[in-house]
């Protein structure tokens, strides 16, 4: 059974249809790109599945039960996580603390424990400390823990946020355009990371990119959206010699022009 | 500029390295204390001596001396000094009980706006619930409440004995916070400056309902407002043995409500330190950490799964639970209270400690509450006072051969005591905008491990810390 499936998700914005009538499906251990020219829905298809928009009609089947309703931290508990397409870090909060609020379904500790710092409160702190050490180390970060994440460069700031994102343990990990801006250098460094993810912490992925690098490189399958509809869906060879896709991003013609 | 840096800035920053190495801070700082101590005392009216004696917080806060040192002359100072010269002058124990109020109520409003960053204009309202709770209840208001506002009560003991006053310390807590949930409940979906203008509402909302109470059940007296409040219990044996402790230390006998002062300082310093330690320690578990992510980003913080509604529900509540205590307080000691006393300028006035102290960081609130209350209470008012006794005098300004007498009443000095206040605050906003201690983020990350930039730089960052050290002396001068 797939991991992740949604029927029909239609999500409106007033008269404009932003996604419309999804059907999506993803299997566990899986790394899948959406990808599609600006405005195309997937950032909104993204947040319909986390929960910060409700879809109007569709079913989101999510490891065996459903998401559609559910609050974004609900939909957090149960195992999605994510990073956003500009940066949302708590800036003001070191690398460290970053990390552990990313923890915080999971930390048990109840307002005495807090208060009357009870053993079992902490060791829960030092095991999460210990843990957010661990995932900074395991995203390539060392020794910025202390760091405030808004001084951190651009790089290590994404990087971040993935640790931040893995914190919360997810079985699904929903990437947001998590090359944009990145050097080739970085973009490589960014792509091993992702298979690291999949194939040492068993996480499954879905990203949304733009770097038609990147998605070749790393996507088993591929999904295509345009003005909210999803037209193509596939390995990525078959994607990239897809007249439709190519339409879509180029313009009406511009596959008779590049002979396909 | 420059002959004033010479003459000013450099001898005060030499004195500061020279002070901080060594045994040289315990030195300095004793020094400062007994100078101060033996000024105040023997000038209890003057500010010049109430200012060197409080200096010495400044070296015990950032002088480098152990905690527990630090920790054993603030006890010195709080518990042992100011009794006694708050004793000798019972103006300073006034001084240092409302500083001690406000900077409770700061802390709580800190949790709010500092930590969650939920902006909250009516935050008085929650002491008046608190103030209220002790004032309906700890006096002869419940014999009154078929009565007409305004009117004596004739009975001749109070429904409530005077030592439940304590347990209303802890009512008042509870009822305060409960206000805040049923507050918040509704409105905590909105956002930043819709959330600002609905607390300022019920600000007003609680304060007109105590002006407006009086009918058709008289629960509040209205305008006039309640009173006599009761006091909890100081037992005369007790008394008899502080006299003979404090009355050689302070050289003048002390009477029954000097001692109610010094209670209710020791009762508000006490709350503080419940406070403080409460603030401190939510800030350092999960809660806290959720505070300061939702200020920081709030669609972030949900999305990492943090129940935004629960969580700044509890922020609400526990702000407003500390307001409800210091209210319980407040209503004992004056034995009054009334509408007047919870206004919309209470609310911005503890906003105001709150952000010139440091929005989020504990000493600095505290510091502000301090400082706001010291510049209205002593200095501002002192000013007004000296420039009306010059209207008086046959004073005249030399160059310009003007005659104090000859200012017009509509410029009487009095008048703008708030206008510095205002120039003050101005000025600090433009030269340190993150308050006068700024917050810092806890240092986690244990200190073993090695640097290893691993293509990420944050050596840079690592040196950022020095130049404060000079700020801070600039701050304290």
């Amino acid at each position: 059974m797939a991991l992740l499936e949604t029927t029909g998700v239609t999500k409106r914005f007033g008269g404009l249809q932003a996604v419309g009538k999804m059907d999506f499906s993803l299997e566990q251990g899986q790394i899948v790109s959406i990808i599609g020219p600006n405005g195309a829905g997937k950032t909104t298809f993204f947040n319909t599945l986390t929960g910060i928009y409700r879809p109007e009609e569709g079913q989101i089947h999510f490891n065996g039960g459903s998401l559609v309703g559910l609050r974004p931290d609900q939909i957090t508990a149960r195992g999605i996580a994510r990073t956003f397409q500009n940066i949302r870090l708590f800036g003001g909060m070191t690398v460290i603390e970053n990390i552990m609020v990313g923890m915080h379904a999971h930390l048990k500790q109840s307002l005495p424990d807090a208060l009357f710092h009870t053993r079992s409160f902490q060791s829960e702190e030092k095991d999460a400390h210990r843990r957010a050490v661990e995932l900074m180390d395991f995203v390539g970060l060392k020794g910025v823990g202390d760091e405030l994440s808004r001084n951190l460069p651009y790089g290590g700031q994404r990087r971040v946020e993935i640790a931040r994102a893995l914190a919360s343990d997810p079985k699904l990990l929903l990437l947001d355009e998590p090359t944009a801006g990145m050097n080739p250098r970085e973009t490589d460094e960014a792509v091993n990371l992702f298979r690291r993810l999949r194939n040492e912490l068993g996480v499954t992925i879905l990203l949304i990119e733009h770097s038609m690098r990147v998605v070749m490189d790393i996507s088993e399958r591929i999904t295509v959206m345009d003005y909210g509809l999803k037209i193509a869906e596939g390995l990525p060879e078959e994607i990239s010699n897809n007249t439709r896709v190519v339409e879509a991003y180029l313009g009406r013609g511009a596959a008779d022009l590049l002979d396909l | 500029m420059n002959a004033l840096k010479n003459l000013f800035v450099t001898p005060i920053t030499r004195f500061w390295r020279w002070a901080s190495q060594g045994k040289h801070p315990l030195v300095v700082t004793l020094v400062f204390l007994a100078v101060g101590t033996a000024l105040v005392y023997g000038s209890p009216r003057s500010l010049i001596a109430f200012f060197v004696f409080i200096s010495t917080a400044i070296f015990i806060y950032y002088l480098p001396m152990s905690p527990r040192l630090k920790l054993g002359l603030a006890a010195l100072i709080t518990l042992g000094l100011i009794p006694v010269l708050g004793l000798r002058n019972i103006f300073y124990l006034e001084v240092i009980f409302q500083i001690s109020v406000f900077a409770a109520l700061a802390l709580g409003l800190n949790i709010v706006v500092g930590f969650a960053g939920l902006l909250d204009l009516g935050y008085v309202a929650f002491y008046a619930v608190g103030a209220y709770s002790w004032a309906i209840f700890g006096s002869q208001q419940l014999y009154m409440l078929h009565a007409v506002p305004g009117t004596m009560s004739t009975a001749a003991n109070f429904p409530l004995p005077r030592d439940a006053f304590y347990l209303f310390l802890f009512l008042g807590v509870g009822l305060a916070g409960l206000t805040g949930i049923l507050l918040g409940l509704p409105v905590l979906r909105l956002r930043g400056d819709y959330l600002a203008i609905v607390t300022l509402g019920f600000g007003e909302v609680i304060r007109v309902l105590a002006n407006n109470l009086d009918k058709p059940l008289n629960l509040t007296n209205g305008p006039q407002g309640i009173t006599p409040i009761q006091r909890p219990t100081l037992p005369g044996p007790v008394l008899d043995a502080l006299r003979v402790v404090y009355n050689p230390l302070v050289g003048h006998p002390v009477t029954e409500s000097q001692f109610y002062n010094l209670f209710f300082y020791l009762a508000a310093l006490m709350v503080i330190l419940v406070v403080i330690m409460v603030v401190r320690r939510l800030d350092d578990s999960k809660i806290g950490r959720a505070w300061t992510a939702i200020r920081e980003d709030e669609t972030a913080a949900i999305a990492m799964g943090i129940p935004l509604v629960r969580m700044k529900l509890a922020a609400f509540a526990a702000g407003a639970s500390f307001a409800g205590a210091m209210g319980v307080l407040f209503a004992a000691s004056r034995t009054f209270v009334s509408p007047e006393s919870f206004s919309f300028m209470q609310s911005i006035g503890v906003l105001t400690m709150v952000i010139l102290g440091g929005l989020g960081s504990i000493p600095g609130v505290i510091v502000g509450a301090a400082v706001v209350v010291i510049l209205n209470l002593q200095v501002l008012t002192g000013l007004s006072l000296f420039l009306s006794q010059l209207r008086q005098s046959d004073a005249v300004i030399p160059i310009i051969n003007f005659a104090w007498k000859d200012l017009s009443t509509q410029l009487d000095p009095a008048k703008y005591q708030r206008l510095l206040f205002g120039f003050i605050l101005i000025l600090m906003m433009i030269y340190r905008p993150a308050g006068l201690i700024p917050a810092e983020r806890r240092k986690r990350e244990l200190k073993s491990e090695t640097e290893a930039p691993n293509g990420v730089p944050g050596e840079n960052n690592a040196g950022d810390k020095k130049p404060d050290v000079q700020e801070d002396v600039h701050g304290a001068a």
